[in-house]
């Protein structure tokens, strides 16, 4: 019996380091938020509470099962509840225990958690707005200097890594084209929102999870306090490519965020100028080529034989190889401007008129036709776009 | 009621006069007939659960798509759990209500016979409308099964093929059938008792499939309510979950969550139930805790109820709701720990030996107390910002759902088999069947604890690279655990057909209870005159 309890003793012992000093491998990863340092610790010590009631548990049981055996002689006792006031009263003492870990030692720094967690307003700095689409983040920055900057974030690792097995990047399925920048030490305040399905912005070094909705908004924030990149996923179902929209916030010191401010915003104004211009049809070709490969080919496959019948096959289709606008120069519903542009309800097919620019959507729209064996060819220009939205 | 009336019909009772062959199982409205079916139905189902998610493991064995595209991926995944919940769990439990109950309560039959028949022919139509659009899209027809997941959470449910509308219509069949099935336990319980047996005679397992039944027949309807609004939505133009048209996608949650999570009690509450009797089958002395265990069970049905919305804090709530939600699930941790307390207490200082229903019924205990304290810490608000829909929940609910679950099942099958067919199961292979359970069992779960610890997101067809080992060992782990299930099914198959040694009227050396008083197997039509309890 004696031997028994410093087993015991000893098991528990070892066991409460292993999960206060765990690598991060085993463990919620680094925090890098005051949110996520609150969680992390919260999340020790309930782990500690409850391996410990499961190891005294299990020892009472292991005990019992190892002493009380017929195999061994034990004659079985028959009560079958407390016998006196006494016993009673020494029965009540665990479910006393449960309580008190229940509602003071978890349920008050939990609360606590909760407050921390759901005050996004007090000393926010910066409001960010980050949307979700099927299937990429877009984001978007609402005051200050860098107020209107607004992009989208997508996932860059290549199909033949996907698919084909090709070797593997470090950042596999973890890397985006446009990664969210944000200044640290600043707590900003993060509306959420999404234009189709529920998505769910998740950073686990942040601490922070919470669902983009479709016609709602729903906050948080972050205040990092490590410069550095971090990556997360979206993790709440969202379709085909659930499992492709990563998050990458690099978080850099002030004085970089101003400069990245500042070349973000000559980068706009270049594009709004390229939207004016006239292409020519090779740069269409190219930059639609890029958007493909980024946005459509997930579903319509970089062959554009797509998934029928989910996802239809651009190639010899009747849509895109179709006019686009008629005689009156408006735009033909359910044509193939029209699908790219405002998406086709009840499907996969998304709007695209709030995710790409007018230039994006004529090089893309513009590959189309003239790829994948299609015989409409044709030029769709950025400002015959712009004039169609 | 009197005994008079039950017994005034007079026939001779062990004769067996009827339809036979295939009629007889069409038209049986016999109770172990009828659960014979319940439970070879969910047999099926659990096999065939268990392929689906064991393609998913091949798949999430290495990281890139090696052999199942995300498409059909995202089917398999919610498939999985609705044949596993649906088809596989709740069938069971309904099984052994139907075989167990009369015999245990002294009862000749359930009380409504025919609805019975009709409850449980609803299953099979049911599950192969629920199925039948996968198979469809493996022959490369039509758009594939449900794909948003078990919960079917609009608006991407909306926008998903036929296979929801499929979904729907077997989720309304079983949905069905299951309340029919509650209904006539509830009136069979009530009703149909032997006389002098009062409602604290009950047995266990009665009173944990009357709280089931209870739950089924408060909360199906609700499920039944948001399926039809979301089949509306998705086909007549409504806006219930639509915000484009003033509808709220959120509500969809509050009102599935509203059944899902009395779900949860519905699949272990009989167990529960008859947990304890095993538990003092093989320890040979009196259940411990009588009284507290039936009131731990009222009141873990009633709380079941009011905790629905932790299934979604990460939604964004008041933090009013965010407060009450966590402490009210918090707080079905006392009549839980009421439960753990009574099955040790039951234990303790008896006279124990180790067959295979013991085994998996302490088994049963220890595993799902892994589940029981992960649910505890998830109740966490903020944490469960981290846990939830990562693989850590993935864990959290198989350890109680599998092991509490299925194990629970196991050991149910493994007490009453020999009761069933009058033979007993080979030991050697059941036991061999239990070690294998458990360890492969640990193996698959245990590491998916870590990797959502460490951000891996569930339902993804592909991971990043820093989850991969966690990854290569579930899915051994996954395999294991499904090959060990083939043992299992060639035990109960070969007992019901006879081979094993012939077993005693009272099976086990400390059964207590009236089915242990039958012979084994039991006459086809039992306790007519009924007994009388003193």
């Amino acid at each position: 019996m004696n031997r028994m309890w410093k087993c015991l003793v000893a098991i528990i012992v070892a066991m409460v380091p292993a999960v206060v000093l765990a690598d991060y491998t085993w463990n919620f990863p680094e925090p890098a938020t005051p949110l996520a340092l609150d969680t992390l610790n919260v999340h020790n010590k309930f782990m500690i509470i409850t391996i410990v009631i499961f190891v005294a548990v299990l020892g009472i049981m292991l005990y019992s099962m190892a002493v009380h055996r017929k195999s061994v002689g034990h004659k079985p006792a028959d009560f079958t509840g407390p016998k006196n006031r006494k016993q009673l009263i020494w029965t009540l003492v665990p479910f006393g225990i449960l309580l008190y870990i229940d509602f003071i030692l978890m349920g008050i720094p939990a609360a606590h958690s909760i407050f921390m967690m759901e005050d996004t307003k007090t000393n926010a700095q910066m409001v960010l707005k980050v949307t979700g689409s099927q299937w990429k983040w877009q984001y978007e920055y609402m005051d200050g200097d860098a107020q209107g900057i607004k992009f989208v974030s997508n996932l860059t690792t290549p199909q033949e890594q996907l698919y084909q097995g090709a070797p593997k990047g470090e950042n596999y399925l973890l890397e985006v084209d446009n990664e969210l920048v944000v200044p640290t030490n600043k707590k900003i305040r993060v509306l959420l929102t999404a234009t189709d399905v529920i998505h769910n912005w998740w950073v686990p070094q942040f601490g922070v999870a919470r669902d983009a909705i479709p016609g709602f908004l729903r906050e948080t924030w972050l205040q990092i306090e490590k410069e550095g990149t971090y990556r997360g996923q979206c993790k709440e179902l969202c379709g085909r490519g659930h499992g492709y929209m990563p998050v990458v916030v690099r978080a850099v010191p002030e004085e970089e965020f101003k400069a990245w401010v500042v070349a973000k915003k000559e980068e706009a104004s270049k594009l709004a100028a390229s939207a004016t211009k006239e292409w020519s049809k090779d740069e269409l070709m190219t930059q639609g080529a890029e958007v493909y490969t980024k946005i459509c080919s997930v579903c319509h496959q970089a062959n554009g034989q797509g998934l029928p019948p989910a996802f239809p096959a651009l190639a010899g289709s009747k849509v895109v190889n179709g006019p686009v606008v008629d005689a009156s120069g408006k735009l033909i519903k359910d044509s193939h401007l029209d699908r790219v542009l405002n998406g086709k309800a009840g499907t996969a097919m998304q709007a695209f008129k709030n995710t790409l620019s007018d230039a994006e959507i004529a090089a893309v729209v513009t590959y189309e036709r003239n790829s994948f064996g299609n015989t409409i060819g044709g030029v769709i220009q950025p400002t015959q776009v712009a004039g169609l939205r | 009621m009197s005994t008079g009336s039950i017994a005034a019909h007079g026939h001779d009772d062990h004769a067996h006069h009827g339809p036979t062959g295939l009629a007889r199982w069409l038209f049986t409205t016999n109770h172990k007939d009828i659960g014979t079916m319940y439970l070879m139905f969910s047999m099926i189902m659990f096999l065939i659960g268990g392929s689906l998610i064991l393609s998913v493991r091949a798949e999430l064995f290495q990281p890139g798509i090696q052999i199942i595209q995300p498409e059909l991926f995202n089917q398999l995944i919610g498939l999985h759990a609705l044949v596993m919940i649906f088809a596989a769990l709740m069938p069971a439990a309904t099984g052994f209500a139907n075989w167990m109950l009369p015999l245990q309560i002294g009862a000749p039959d359930m009380a409504l016979p025919r609805l019975n028949n009709w409850g449980f022919w609803l299953l099979p139509p049911a599950g192969t409308i629920l199925l039948m659009p996968l198979v469809l899209y493996l022959f490369g027809i039509g758009t594939g099964g449900a794909d948003a997941g078990w919960t079917l959470y609009p608006p991407l449910s909306a926008q998903s093929g036929w296979g929801i509308d499929f979904a729907i219509l077997a989720l309304h069949l079983m949905g069905i059938s299951s309340v029919m099935g509650s209904i006539n336990v509830v009136v069979t319980i009530l009703n149909m008792r032997a006389p002098g047996m009062t409602m604290m005679k009950l047995p266990m397992f009665a009173w944990g499939w009357l709280m089931t039944a209870f739950l089924l027949i408060a909360t199906i309807p609700v499920l039944a309510g948001a399926i039809t609004m979301l089949l509306t939505d998705r086909h007549f133009g409504t806006h219930f979950f639509d915000a484009a048209g003033g509808g709220d996608p959120i509500l969809f949650q509050h009102l599935f969550w509203f059944f899902g999570h009395p779900e949860v009690y519905i699949l272990l509450l009989p167990i529960w139930g008859f947990i304890p009797h095993i538990l003092e089958t093989f320890a040979r002395k009196p259940m411990y805790g009588y009284k507290a265990q039936v009131w731990s069970l009222v009141c873990i049905a009633a709380l079941s109820v009011i905790v629905w919305a932790h299934h979604f804090f990460t939604a964004g709530m008041p933090v009013q709701a965010l407060i009450y939600f966590m402490y009210s699930t918090m707080s079905i941790s006392v009549p839980l720990a009421v439960l753990f307390f009574c099955w040790i207490a039951t234990i303790w200082r008896g006279s124990m030996t180790f067959e295979t229903p013991m085994l998996f019924a302490l088994g049963f205990i220890i595993l799902f107390g892994i589940g029981g304290l992960t649910g505890l810490v998830l109740a966490d608000v903020a944490a469960d910002a981290q846990y939830h829909h990562s693989y850590f929940v993935v864990a959290h609910f198989h350890y109680t759902l599998f092991a509490g679950g299925i194990m629970g099942v196991m050991a149910g099958v493994y007490y009453w088999l020999p009761k069933m067919t009058g033979h007993m199961y080979s030991e050697k292979l059941g036991k061999a069947h239990f070690w294998l359970t458990v360890i492969s069992f640990n193996l698959t779960f245990m590491p998916q604890f870590f990797v959502g610890l460490a951000g891996m997101p569930r339902r993804i067809p592909d991971y990043a690279l820093q989850f991969t080992e966690f990854n290569v060992i579930s899915t051994i782990g996954a395999f294991a655990l499904g090959l060990s299930q083939l043992i299992f099914v060639y035990n109960v198959v070969t007992t019901w057909r006879g081979k094993g040694e012939k077993a005693t009227d009272g099976v086990w050396e400390g059964s207590k209870g009236l089915e242990w008083q039958l012979s084994s197997p039991p006459p086809h039509h039992s306790w007519d005159p009924q007994p009388v309890i003193k």
